[in-house]
């Protein structure tokens, strides 16, 4: 039933809007204006106007290698979720066109290891890592991080597969196509939107992704969220290159998701509103 | 090319059966309707003969070649969907070639195609549409149109029209009455609606309970049940039954009148009784009506009738059409 709104009322809402957004913005916010102070401003207090300075930004390209963990971020994060999409969209396939009784529970359980912190599997995993040779080594992370995200790859194909109905698959196999044709012809293009927000949504979380990046990788292998790390402790005064560092690591991500944000939102609403 | 037998066919999903064990024979160029209540296994049959579930137990033929064991692509039939199952990202023209590029078809010779089922089904305006762009009829078609571009020996109709509206529905069955004719091929189609049975079938299968209780013409069904559920199931409005000392007269457990089959008096008759709900047609006059110590049955005039509610009225079933049914509901 439509409900008439005031003016104030909307007013109102809009004003109410803008302060959460901006109160869940603010930390970004904060850390992009405290990347254009001096070091002298950074540290003098709370303090919102900044005297616009990219010294930071050159003292960190010039004194530290940015393109290194910029690169391992992109491999590993691109790299894991490739690896998670071959893994899942099959696994994801199975469940949702041939389920089985058990079907739920597997998915449950899936997710279940999720639940889970992350802290308390950090002494196997860093064995294993020692003693296999992945310590700070690209594949290792890839691996990993495709390991802790398949949970959610798998959950989300599985739902988006869902939505895809079975009559339209089956009518494909009545009109003569394999099931090489069917999975090409037919349901990967009507998937194609659930894939690709399963992709950035799970770029995204790799790209972010800073327990397992700081505890598994020292310089080789360590992605950008380990080189923000890696100027907190040694160097903890230095907040404006701090900053500088922090603005520089999430700026790729943040373009990509602006960009993206359409395709993000209707993928992770699907299902929800028809 | 088109003739099917069912040997035996059972089905059962898990430990629920469905189909208990049917045998059909469906002749070439027939037009069978399966129809029966929700849940009866109408469906299931339909998608037992399509290949589309596996069969449990015993066999089927398509022009006597045993295809039990072969996929739904090598049984060279087509099936019309309820849900209608287009591709939504293909084109129509795509949607209807999209048959002809899977069996490896040249392109010249499957446009030539596309472009015969679209005259036929009226598409040719339609066929760079996406199916999102299309009515309901018109997809319709469109899927009656990516069935017959095959060419198939027989087609299967699950359902086809119960999404589109009563007006189109209407349209709907004459338009696949006649592509019957014009394309002399088998259907099986599947209904729960007894009218469209009635109207398009040349053969009809009831169905209940996975079990078929009679295979008939229309006419044959019509006129002789063999049992108290097909004389319910066929007619519309449906068939009454009346029970008790008027049916031990007539040496039966129950017999059975269709509301067409009664001579309507306000003066004297055989059966008497209140007028409930009096429904006037102009055409017809169908009346609710409670008999005295009896039950509550539906009984048609033609024409115009002048009664109304709480009026009295006396019924006689016209001769030759009273139908008689033992304890177990079978005709006598």
């Amino acid at each position: 039933m439509a409900r008439a709104v005031s003016r104030n009322t909307k007013i109102g809402y809009t004003i109410a809007a803008w302060f959460v957004a901006l109160l869940i913005f603010f930390p970004i916010l904060y850390t992009i204006i405290t990347s254009l102070k001096t070091e002298q401003e950074a540290i003098s207090g709370f303090n919102l106007i900044p005297s616009f300075t990219l010294q930071s930004y050159e003292d960190v390209q010039s004194q530290y290698n940015y393109i290194r963990p910029f690169m391992n971020s992109v491999i590993i994060a691109v790299g894991s979720t490739i690896l998670a999409l071959i893994v899942a969209i099959p696994a994801a396939w199975a469940m949702a066109f041939s389920p089985t009784k058990r079907t739920k529970d597997i998915l449950m359980w899936m997710l279940s290891t999720k639940m889970m912190p992350a802290v308390a599997v950090l002494v196997p995993i860093y064995l294993i890592f020692l003693r296999t040779g992945l310590m700070d080594t690209r594949i290792g992370l890839t691996v990993m991080l495709m390991l802790i995200n398949l949970p959610i790859v798998v959950w989300m194909l599985y739902t988006y597969f869902r939505e895809i109905p079975g009559e339209i698959l089956e009518a494909a196999r009545m009109d003569g196509a394999t099931l090489g044709q069917e999975i090409v012809y037919v349901l990967t293009p009507m998937a194609v939107p659930g894939i690709a927000s399963t992709l950035l949504l799970n770029i995204i979380l790799a790209w972010n992704e800073s327990f397992w990046t700081i505890q598994l990788t020292t310089t080789n292998a360590a992605p950008l969220s380990a080189f923000i790390a890696s100027f907190s402790s040694p160097q903890g005064l230095f907040w404006a290159k701090l900053s500088a560092a922090s603005v520089m690591a999430i700026a790729p991500i943040l373009i990509m998701g602006w960009f993206s944000q359409k395709q993000l939102v209707r993928g992770l609403t699907f299902g929800a509103v028809k | 090319m088109g003739s099917i037998t069912l040997k035996s066919v059972r089905k059962a999903f898990g430990e629920v059966e469905v189909i208990p064990g049917v045998d059909l024979e469906i002749n070439e160029g027939e037009f069978v309707v399966f129809v029966g209540p929700s849940g009866c296994g109408k469906s299931t049959l339909l998608r037992l003969i399509a290949g589309l579930e596996d069969v449990t137990d015993g066999q089927i033929m398509i022009d006597g070649k045993n295809v039990t064991d072969a996929s739904p692509a090598k049984r060279g039939l087509a099936m019309v969907f309820q849900s209608y199952a287009l591709y939504p990202h293909m084109s129509v023209r795509k949607n209807i070639a999209f048959p002809l590029k899977m069996a490896k078809m040249p392109e010249a010779e499957r446009e030539k195609r596309v472009q015969h089922a679209a005259g036929i089904l009226n598409l040719t305006d339609y066929l760079d549409r996406r199916p999102g762009q299309l009515s309901g009829g018109q997809r319709q078609r469109v899927a009656i149109g990516r069935a017959i571009v095959r060419e198939p020996s027989a087609f299967l109709f699950d359902e086809p029209l119960s999404n589109l509206d009563a007006a189109l529905r209407v349209n709907m069955r004459v338009e696949i009455s006649e592509l019957h004719k014009k394309l002399a091929t088998t259907m099986i189609y599947v209904t729960h609606d007894q009218v469209e049975a009635m109207t398009m079938a040349d053969k009809i299968v009831v169905l209940r309970a996975g079990r078929i209780e009679q295979v008939g013409s229309p006419l044959e069904l019509y006129r002789s049940p063999a049992n108290r559920f097909v004389g319910g199931f066929i007619g519309s409005p449906n068939m009454n039954f009346i029970e008790g000392e008027v049916a031990a007269k007539m040496g039966a457990h129950a017999i059975g009148v269709r509301p067409e089959h009664f001579h309507m008096s306000t003066s004297d008759g055989l059966l008497g009784g209140t007028v409930g709900v009096a429904e006037h047609l102009g055409s017809d006059t169908f009346l609710h009506i409670d008999l005295d110590n009896g039950p509550h049955i539906i009984a048609r005039a033609e024409g115009e009738f002048p009664v109304h509610h709480g009026d009295r009225v006396y019924l006689t079933p016209q001769e030759g059409r009273v139908y008689r049914f033992d304890q177990n509901g079978l005709a006598i």
